[in-house]
């Protein structure tokens, strides 16, 4: 009860939620705001409940969350600049009896690593992928991603993206979903309560179907970043529900154990 | 000297080069010597010949590749255009005089003319005229003993075409007497 | 090294490509996981590890590019696998990212290349043009890869074995570094088994999940202050210590004027160019690195401290010269035959230079 041991409880307290143990007791280097936090302990309360922390192998990426491996308390490895699901395919070939996943933002994902993602998936790798999109460059201060939404600025596209430019934000759960070897696909978002909660159902299924042996899992977190959104942490959450999650529609986009193709 | 025997063995694609040069090697390493086999590769592959370099020696061997061979098997007429005039002086050829005009033999060379389609097509298969040349060559070269060359045929002659195997003895020992 | 024999009680030889000896030497020596994309001339490789490493128990994935072969080697090795990637020069190119992030992670794997000739597309026959590329590092940073240069198809079959005690022994990448010839040609191999691998390799840093123990991290950022420079340090250090593995054939250099350096096919084709030199009555010898890092530089100078005179013959432009003149400056320099990428060496195409080496006495 780690938990316990942080926090003296007041008699008429009581406790409502516990910090995973696999979460590291210490403060982030995320700026305020950021949901990185949010998706770390979505992760760290699904491998907790799943009873699997002791047989995970994370695989972190390049981006802000490359430090992912100093807030979870599992085996790490890190991997180049969007190669991630080609360095979790090898873990997991080298190793099937272990939980494997990665752990990686749009611009790691989807631009430099968009190959090594399609073929992982479409393997069927027994693979879980935590895609964190929050429309940005974060790390390097802020650069068009492939999913910056048509008109937002950003330092290398500072008129704000243009379709004829820069061609339209890439929709990955959807392009996951049509891939043949992927057991669940699915879109959702940090940005409220309510959100978080069908997240973190969502964040269980992709590990689910890679522990039932079923195939590749996906899981894409619609996520804010205001230091380089220009903007404070409300507004930040109030522009992806009016901004990015009428281009980035929630749902699950491939659920082997619904049935294909529910949106 | 130490045995040493290098040959280049040459014809169109088709014509079993590549099959009979897997068999006198795999007979030199049955022998116990030292061999390598190595394909064409690379640029000469635009040739126009299929061709394969065989070495077999009873010390390690150098070069498996060959510039000036001291000795050809020429299974077709460009084979010879091409390989002839990389024939070491006094080595030894055999040509396939069905198909080779055997009158283009230098005579820096030695030349052992056998009409290797027309000894195949007798004993039943256009096809075994790569075993009759190569018969004569091991008459005409004594680098290997033919009875291992004939318990070789094994080794190149899948299990599925095994029965064979007896005819393709007989075209060696054809070409080898004809060499005689 | 304990044989598979005969009824006869010879060990048994099976006659095969160099390329197919790789495949073999890699499962004998425990090799679990492969991964690699098609490229010519090294393709027998994957296609008998297709085949041969899942009825062993092992893995086989054709990777969408060889940019992810070698991150699912990394990946592997983070696991503490032992896995084998391979391809040729365009591909290794595509490789080098990984590669360095293997090295600065200190994760031990085993690569092949089968050099062709370049530079870019180039073609598809042999050339040693690779030597930088892989003696040097070959990606960004300051690192070394452990490079083992075959020139007889046992020899691929020994290295591959050899490959992988050392990656694992240095926790390092190794390549071995051969060429079309090599990889193309057939020759007689004895087959033998070393022992198994114990299942405590790597036990002490692989990932597994961390049950009872800290979480482990296998990495190569190192951001806190002095960090890289000390990573950079433990790294220099462990290739200073790898000196010890260098390794050459040494063929009649005792009483030879002119020593000729080549190595893999190259130094096997020489080696054919200094027997009909020496029926000549020339006195002239052959070193073949069989170790291209480590270098056997000492063994170099210890000629060149007798007075011996240097030639070094490769099939590119002048790469592996510049060691060689590394190894004995101050003494001696080193001539240099560079037959090109493009065209097939033969051992008549070194005659001349070798004996324009000896004239200059």
């Amino acid at each position: 009860m780690q938990a316990d041991e942080r926090l003296a409880l007041a008699d008429d307290e009581q406790m409502a939620f516990e910090v995973p143990d696999v979460l590291v007791d210490r403060a982030t280097h995320y700026c305020p705001g950021c949901h990185h936090g949010i998706a770390h302990r979505l992760v760290a309360e699904v491998l907790e409940e799943m009873g699997v922390v002791d047989d995970t192998i994370c695989v972190a990426s390049i981006g802000c969350s490359v430090f992912i491996y100093n807030y979870l308390a599992v085996d790490s490895v890190e991997a180049p600049h969007g190669r991630a699901p080609a360095v979790a395919t090898g873990v997991k070939r080298g190793r099937t009896d272990k939980i494997v996943f990665t752990y990686q933002g749009d611009g790691d994902l989807a631009s430099i690593g968009l190959a090594e993602v399609m073929h992982a998936a479409n393997r069927g790798e027994r693979i879980t992928i935590v895609f964190v999109n929050n429309t940005v460059y974060g790390m390097t201060g802020g650069q068009m991603a492939p999913t910056t939404l048509i008109g937002q600025k950003t330092t290398t596209c500072p008129g704000g993206r243009c379709r004829d430019r820069e061609g339209m934000p890439i929709r990955m759960a959807e392009i996951i979903a049509g891939l043949g070897g992927v057991a669940y696909s699915a879109r959702a978002s940090l940005d409220s309560v309510k959100n978080i909660r069908a997240a973190k159902k969502a964040v269980r299924k992709a590990f689910d179907v890679q522990q039932q042996g079923l195939g590749f899992g996906f899981v894409e977190l619609l996520s804010g970043c205001p230091t380089n959104w220009r903007m404070d942490a409300v507004k930040a959450n109030t522009r992806i529900r009016e901004e990015m999650i009428p281009y980035f529609p929630l749902g699950v986009y491939k659920d082997v154990t619904e049935g294909e193709g529910v949106c | 000297m130490a045995l040493y025997q290098d040959v280049i063995m040459a014809g169109f694609g088709g014509q079993g080069v590549m099959l009979i040069g897997n068999l006198l090697a795999y007979a030199g390493m049955n022998a116990g010597l030292n061999v390598t086999y190595i394909p064409v590769y690379g640029p000469e592959m635009r040739g126009g010949t299929a061709n394969c370099t065989v070495v077999v020696s009873d010390e390690d061997i150098g070069s498996p590749i060959i510039q000036r061979p001291k000795s050809l098997i020429v299974m077709n007429q460009p084979s010879l255009d091409k390989f002839q005039p990389r024939l070491e002086d006094g080595g030894v050829q055999v040509l396939n005089s069905s198909l080779v005009d055997a009158s283009q033999a230098e005579a820096r060379v030695r030349t052992v003319a056998v009409p290797a389609n027309d000894i195949a097509d007798k004993l039943g298969n256009t096809k075994m005229a790569n075993m009759v040349a190569l018969g004569a060559y091991v008459r005409a070269t004594g680098v290997v003993d033919l009875e291992v060359v004939k318990k070789s045929l094994t080794s190149v002659i899948s299990a599925h075409y095994s029965h064979l195997i007896p005819k393709n003895a007989e075209a060696l020992q054809a070409g080898f007497d004809h060499a005689g | 090294m304990p044989h598979n024999t005969t009824d006869t009680g010879t060990p048994e030889r099976i006659f095969i490509k160099g390329n197919e000896a790789i495949a073999h030497g890699a499962l004998a020596a425990g090799c679990r996981c492969y991964f690699g994309y098609p490229i010519t001339p090294q393709n027998d490789i994957p296609e008998m590890m297709s085949y041969a490493l899942p009825d062993a128990g092992g893995e086989f994935v054709q990777a969408e590019s060889e940019v992810a072969s070698a991150n699912m080697l990394l990946g592997a090795a983070a696991a503490g696998i032992r896995a084998l990637t391979s391809s040729s020069s365009p591909g290794i190119s595509l490789m080098q990212e990984a590669i360095s992030y293997m090295a600065g992670s200190e994760l031990p794997g085993v690569i092949v290349n089968m050099n062709r000739g370049g530079p870019g597309l180039g073609d598809i026959g042999p050339s040693q043009g690779d030597y930088f590329q892989s003696v040097k590092g070959g990606g960004h940073g300051d690192y070394k890869l452990l490079v083992l240069a075959p020139a007889t198809c046992q020899e691929c079959y020994d290295m591959m074995v050899q490959a992988f005690d050392l990656a694992f022994k240095y926790r390092n990448p190794v390549m071995v570094l051969g060429d079309a010839i090599v990889g193309q040609m057939k020759e007689p191999v004895t087959p033998w088994k070393p022992a198994a691998v114990p299942a405590t390799e790597a036990a002490d840093w692989r990932l597994e999940g961390a049950k009872g123990r800290k979480p482990r991290l296998l990495k190569s950022l190192f951001l806190e202050d002095g960090a890289l420079a000390g990573q950079n340090r433990h790294l220099q250090a462990k290739y200073a210590a790898m000196q010890a593995e260098a390794k050459a054939e040494s063929f009649l250099t005792e009483d030879a004027e002119l020593i000729v350096v080549a190595y893999g096919s190259i130094g096997r084709i020489a080696k054919s160019a200094i027997r009909k030199l020496r029926a000549q009555g020339h006195k002239v010898g052959l070193v073949r690195p069989q170790t291209l890092f480590p270098f056997p530089g000492p063994l170099l100078r210890g000629l060149a401290e007798q007075g011996k005179r240097f030639l070094t013959i490769e099939h590119n432009c002048g790469q592996m010269v510049e060691d060689v003149r590394l190894s004995i400056r101050g003494i001696v320099d080193s001539a240099f035959y560079g037959h090109m990428p493009g065209e097939m060496p033969g051992s008549d195409d070194f005659l001349a230079p070798i004996l324009d080496a000896m004239g200059g006495k």
